[in-house]
């Protein structure tokens, strides 16, 4: 019964069947993933929400230390035309002093204009600071009421809970006065 | 199940269903004659209590649904027309608001009744753990339900608890945008919440199915936290408990009636008859009353891991070591434990203190290396989620054999203590998170997680075993101990 080349084939077998096996589960977990993945992948934003990805906004109405927020992706942008004090105060902060190493060079792209998007990188709370009767927390810029974050006059995280900076936004100069955000 | 084993039943109807599916045999069995401990107290009734409201939630819901648009330009308007212009609109929306808050209470006393008196214990840990899981889908399911009605409590409180997941390193901004389906809280969020807010209840149906199923296989506990031995302790559950139970729902039902009546917005938040606003955030963002406890905990945490709390931490878990590989209180060193947790202990002050420094600038200790490399934001969110998952764990936390905090006097004062903190914290959560709250919130979560992760284990091994009643029989009627 068991003679030498009965047992070579059933060994032959085994690694068929092996082979078999394997290449079926495999492409069975392919074809799983395939239909899972669509099933995950309809939550993240649809193509019109993403269609709303720019905001061009007219500054010329904006003078010196005055701040207007605007709507770019459901989300408010804060815009401030800073004043030489504010500038000059944040330039003047050593950034290995910060929590989130940003120098103001990083955060502007002309030295007056602040852009950022006015969700606290804490737990998403809009930071006050934009109306001039505002609280703006111990460094003159924004405050968030919700836990306690203040932020500098270049947006930068100095006190509080949140981990980061007010982000900035992809933004662009289309010309003097025109600004486009996304 | 096999039929020859089925007792006929005399009505020719219900005996032709039964003989071709027994259901009215297994409701016999489970609710008809189960045998239960005669032993009961009041706090016997949640359970019931809670499964009455689950329906209620359900039945609740399902009819808002044939009125709610669940549409960012619509939810508000379609609530205010519920309750002012829909027959009888304003009283199932009270009802349905106020009873997500009772469901609760009975959720939360149906949790210290299986605490206080060792529930979760052998042979019960998967029942327990079934009930945990319940617990957590109820949260994600109110969660959801609160964002509905898209007023401003709504709208901030979904920015804020999607933006817990903004924690996660690396992966967490993705996540977010993923649970949102869109840059902001918006109509997309609304609309899978809804669908969600459906869903879920359905879901808790079905585990709470497992549930009993887990609770028939073991039979109930009871406030002596002995087995029935003999017929003697225990008693059919129809009628005793049928009616019992019947009564704690009216009772309760009564308390819940004043509010749906008298009070309907007590427990509300005022702030969520404004319309939802992303451009404006209210001053204070409240979540509602039962989520405070974990809130307070999630903001307790005014500071991160620096390289002292994390020796500190490592420090204390060498120390208790011991509670979990040796066997017996002989064979562990108590003054080693407790030196080794003073040394944890003044390190993990230093830590703390430490960062409290960096933040306000003073230069007392100016230890080197005192930033946090794991920032507060992510250690307040694994310490909320921490919080719900060390009851999970707590079935093998605990390895005391007694089960009941009647004949554990020590257990019984830290689980007292532990309701007089969730308590606390339950304040803390509502106060703004600034001055006093800060630190009182931060000592009450050091007991919270301290009770569960060092206390439960601490007392499994010191706490003097205690003669038990010999039978539940003996125990009521006044008997000696064995
Ligand atoms: C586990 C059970 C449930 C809990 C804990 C729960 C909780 C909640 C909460 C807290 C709210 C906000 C109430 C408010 O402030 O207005 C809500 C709203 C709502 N729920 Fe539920 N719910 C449950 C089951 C259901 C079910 C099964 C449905 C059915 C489809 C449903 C449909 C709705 C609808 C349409 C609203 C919006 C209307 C409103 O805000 O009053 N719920 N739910
Ligand atoms: S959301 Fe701004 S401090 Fe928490």
């Amino acid at each position: 019964m068991s003679s030498s080349s009965d047992k070579s084939k059933d060994i032959q077998d085994t690694t068929k069947r092996d082979f078999l096996y394997l290449t079926a589960a495999s492409m069975g977990a392919v074809a799983a993933g395939s239909v899972v993945w669509p099933l995950v992948d309809q939550m993240n934003p649809a193509a019109d929400t993403l269609a709303l990805s720019t905001t061009e906004v007219d500054l010329s109405p904006i003078k010196e230390g005055q701040s207007i927020t605007v709507v770019w992706r459901g989300a408010p942008v804060f815009i401030r035309k800073r004043t030489h004090a504010e500038i000059e105060e944040s330039r003047g902060v050593d950034v290995s002093t910060l929590r989130d190493k940003e120098s103001d060079e990083d955060r502007t792209q002309k030295a007056e204009w602040l852009v950022m998007t006015g969700i606290c990188t804490h737990l998403g709370c809009i930071p006050l600071g934009q109306k001039s009767g505002d609280q703006k927390g111990d460094y003159g810029g924004w405050f968030c009421p919700c836990h306690g974050s203040h932020y500098d006059t270049a947006g930068r995280i100095r006190k509080g809970p949140a981990p980061k900076n007010l982000i900035v936004p992809p933004y662009e100069f289309l010309d003097d006065t025109t600004l486009r955000i996304g | 199940m096999a039929s020859g084993q089925r007792e006929k039943f005399e009505n020719p109807v219900i005996e032709w269903v039964d003989s071709r599916l027994p259901v009215f045999t297994m409701m016999q069995k489970e609710y008809g004659v189960f045998p239960t401990p005669k032993n009961f107290n009041y706090f016997w009734n949640f359970g019931a209590i809670a499964m009455f409201m689950l329906v209620t939630m359900i039945l609740s819901g399902i009819i808002l649904a044939m009125h709610y648009t669940a549409h960012n330009m619509h939810a508000f308007d379609s609530v205010e027309r519920i309750m002012r212009d829909v027959n009888y609109g304003w009283l199932i929306r009270y009802i349905h608001s106020n009873g997500a808050s009772f469901f609760f209470i009975a959720v939360y006393i149906h949790i210290f009744r299986g605490i206080y008196y060792g529930s979760y214990k052998r042979p019960r840990e998967l029942l327990w753990i079934f009930g945990v899981l319940i617990f957590l889908l109820m949260m994600a399911t109110a969660f959801m339900g609160y964002v509905l009605p898209w007023g401003q409590m709504s709208f901030w409180g979904a920015q804020v608890i999607t933006n817990f997941f903004s924690a996660i390193p690396w992966v967490g901004e993705d996540i977010v945008l993923w649970l949102r389906g869109g840059f902001a809280i918006d109509n997309p969020t609304l609309n899978r919440f809804f669908s969600l807010h459906y869903l879920l209840p359905f879901v808790i149906v079905g585990v709470v199915f497992l549930h009993i199923w887990a609770l028939h296989v073991t039979g109930s506990n009871n406030p002596e936290g002995i087995e029935p031995k003999t017929e003697k302790d225990t008693l059919p559950f129809h009628p005793y408990y049928t009616m019992k139970d019947t009564f704690g729902i009216l009772v309760f039902v009564a308390i819940y009636a004043i509010f749906v009546f008298f009070f309907p917005n007590a427990l509300g938040h005022p702030d969520n008859y404004i319309p939802a606003d992303p451009m404006v955030t209210p001053a204070h963002i409240v979540p509602e009353w039962y989520f405070l406890p974990f809130y307070a905990i999630l903001r307790a945490f005014t500071f991160g891991v620096n390289i002292y709390i994390l020796a500190g931490l490592g420090l204390t878990v060498v120390a208790l070591l011991p509670l979990f590989t040796k066997k017996t209180a002989k064979e562990i060193s108590l003054p080693v434990m407790s030196f080794l947790m003073a040394l944890a202990g003044v390190l993990l002050l230093l830590g703390y203190f430490s960062q409290l420094e960096l933040e306000s600038g003073a230069k007392a200790l100016s230890l080197p290396l005192s930033t946090a490399f794991v920032d507060a934001k992510l250690c307040g969110v694994l310490a909320m989620f921490g919080a719900i998952a060390v009851l999970f764990v707590l079935p093998f936390l605990d390895t005391h054999p007694v089960r009941s905090a009647r004949y554990r006097p020590w257990f019984k004062l830290g689980v007292l203590l532990l309701v007089v903190d969730v308590v606390i914290l339950t304040v803390c959560g509502a106060k703004p998170a600034e001055g006093f709250w800060v630190p009182l919130s931060q000592v009450s979560m050091l007991y919270y997680m301290g009770f569960f992760m060092m206390g439960i284990p601490f007392l499994s091994k010191f706490e003097p075993i205690k003669d038990l009643p010999k039978s539940i029989h003996q125990s009521v009627l006044g008997g000696e101990r064995a």
